[in-house]
């Protein structure tokens, strides 16, 4: 047999499943995998879509996917869902929506939990989508739920970020709102056909309009996002919304806007990075020292940071 | 991983339209620390298989009561050999009469489990059976 990555490349569904198990569990067969992939990703579309639960998001990646199809393209979806912190067990229900294309060949859907690691998500999802895009998925969309941080910036590390709203949205999601809207590109109010939805597209395109954030010395310019109005389940509105993503990603290539993906890179660099550190504490040899420096800082012998210099200390050679 | 949860997809073959008892078995799950997958209602044997394999599930739960049980079920079960997913633990929830149990066993299906059975026996089994070979 050839090895997972190779297999996966030339069209194994089957390889790619379980390659995209191992970059959830980052073994060191993922590792290995990703080598070989990594200089074939860059090429997809990646979009991220986000909003509060049960804005419609995954019935909107459904009725994108069918847009994609129709223009004869490949097209890949991870599905992110919370991890419950008490059980550790998931609810992955996005798939339910995207069903009916389960089965054709072009399309790879996959669900994947939050499982709590703390900026290791974006990793995950990042990397999961990085391996979609190495073996050839043209359009890869990242659905998550917009309400924790790391969810939201999994959304926010695609080419085009997408967050959807719905009319009946009350006050108390304002505070949500106002995060998420920092990180789009693109606005949707979805279910367009519930009343309210255009008053609900107008208050944004006002509330937007006078700008998110101040735009601030060294920062990049706030976003100006356009809004639209979609309704995923009929399907009203949604080739608007790929051609608008489509156009964004345009603009953003003839620009020569390389914000998006430096800082993709830097999330991934820093997840590893984080990966590689804690790897390394944890090995036999240094657990001894770690356990002393924790004694240290309990007891207030030593300051974290003087106990972090003498660990970095340690692991210097290798 | 020894810790990594399952991951279990909950389906519901056949033409009737009531997922009430899959739902409720899919956040029972959820409570017993599983990863659980939903794909809903009215799947045929290809959708289960494909999500399967996309997925990259290790357990399959089929929720069936239209009677169709005797053509689906096996179905489900050949499509997973044809696919190379022998590995997958599949097993059913539903009425289904005892003669009809002994021949599912025969084509794949680990489990029927009856009316009344309660969701830490079937955690329970599926941690038992589930196998995790070969994940590196
Ligand atoms: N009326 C109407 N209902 C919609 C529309 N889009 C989605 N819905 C319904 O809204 C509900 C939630 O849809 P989902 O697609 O699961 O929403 P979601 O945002 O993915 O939900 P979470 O992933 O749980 O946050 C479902 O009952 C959909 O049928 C729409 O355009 N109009
Ligand atoms: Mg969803």
């Amino acid at each position: 047999m050839s090895d997972p990555a190779t297999a996966a490349r030339a069209g194994d569904r089957r390889a790619l499943a379980r390659l995209l198990t191992a970059v959830e569990n980052r073994t060191p067969a993922a590792e290995a995998a990703l080598r070989v992939l990594y200089p074939y990703a860059g090429r997809a579309h990646l979009v991220g879509i986000t909003g509060a639960p049960g804005t419609g998001k995954s019935t909107l990646v459904a009725a994108l996917i069918e847009e994609v199809r129709r223009g004869g393209r490949s097209v890949a979806v991870v599905a992110v869902d919370p991890t419950s912190p008490i059980t550790g067990g998931a609810i992955l229900g996005d798939r339910v929506r995207m069903q009916a294309r389960a089965t054709d060949p072009d399309v790879f859907i996959r669900s994947m939990a939050s499982r709590g690691h703390a900026g290791g998500l974006a990793a995950a999802s990042v990397t999961a989508a990085a391996v979609l895009d190495a073996v050839g998925f043209e359009v890869v969309f990242l659905e998550t739920v917009g309400t924790g941080q790391s969810e939201v910036e999994v959304a926010a590390a695609a080419d085009t970020t997408v967050v959807v709203e719905a009319p009946e949205m009350g006050d108390e999601i304002q505070a949500i709102k106002a995060g998420l809207l920092e990180v789009a590109d693109l606005v949707v109010v979805n279910k367009g056909d519930r009343p309210g939805a255009q008053r609900a597209a107008a208050q944004l395109r006002a509330m937007l309009s006078a700008g998110v954030a101040p735009a601030r010395p060294g920062r990049p310019a706030p976003k100006r996002p356009e809004v639209l109005i979609t309704t995923a389940t009929t399907g009203e509105g949604v080739a608007e919304l790929l051609a608008a993503t489509e156009r964004h990603r345009a603009r953003q290539l003839a620009d020569g806007d390389d914000r998006t993906r430096l800082a993709r890179a830097e999330a991934e660099l820093m997840a590893a990075l984080e990966h590689r550190l804690r790897a390394r504490l944890r090995d036999p040899r240094r657990l001894a020292a770690g356990e002393a420096a924790l004694r240290a800082i309990a007891d207030h012998v030593l300051d974290p940071y003087t106990a972090a210099d003498r660990l970095l200390a340690t692991l210097a050679p290798e | 991983m020894a810790d990594r949860p399952l991951k279990v997809l909950i389906a519901k073959p056949g033409l009737d339209g009531h997922d009430r008892g899959a739902k409720v078995l899919a956040r029972g799950l959820r409570d017993e620390g599983f990863e659980v997958v939903y794909t809903g209602l009215r799947q045929t044997p290809e959708m289960v298989v494909a999500a399967a394999l996309q997925e990259d599930v290790d357990v399959i739960g089929l929720s069936i009561l239209s009677g169709a049980h005797m053509t689906l079920l096996p179905r489900v079960c050949a499509l997973l050999r044809e696919q190379g997913l022998d590995d997958v633990l599949v097993v059913a929830g539903g009425i289904i009469p005892d003669d009809d149990v002994m021949a599912l066993g025969a084509t794949g299906i680990a489990r029927v489990f009856g009316p009344g059975t309660t969701i830490a026996e079937v955690a329970d089994f599926l941690r038992a059976n589930a196998r995790r070979a070969d994940r590196a």
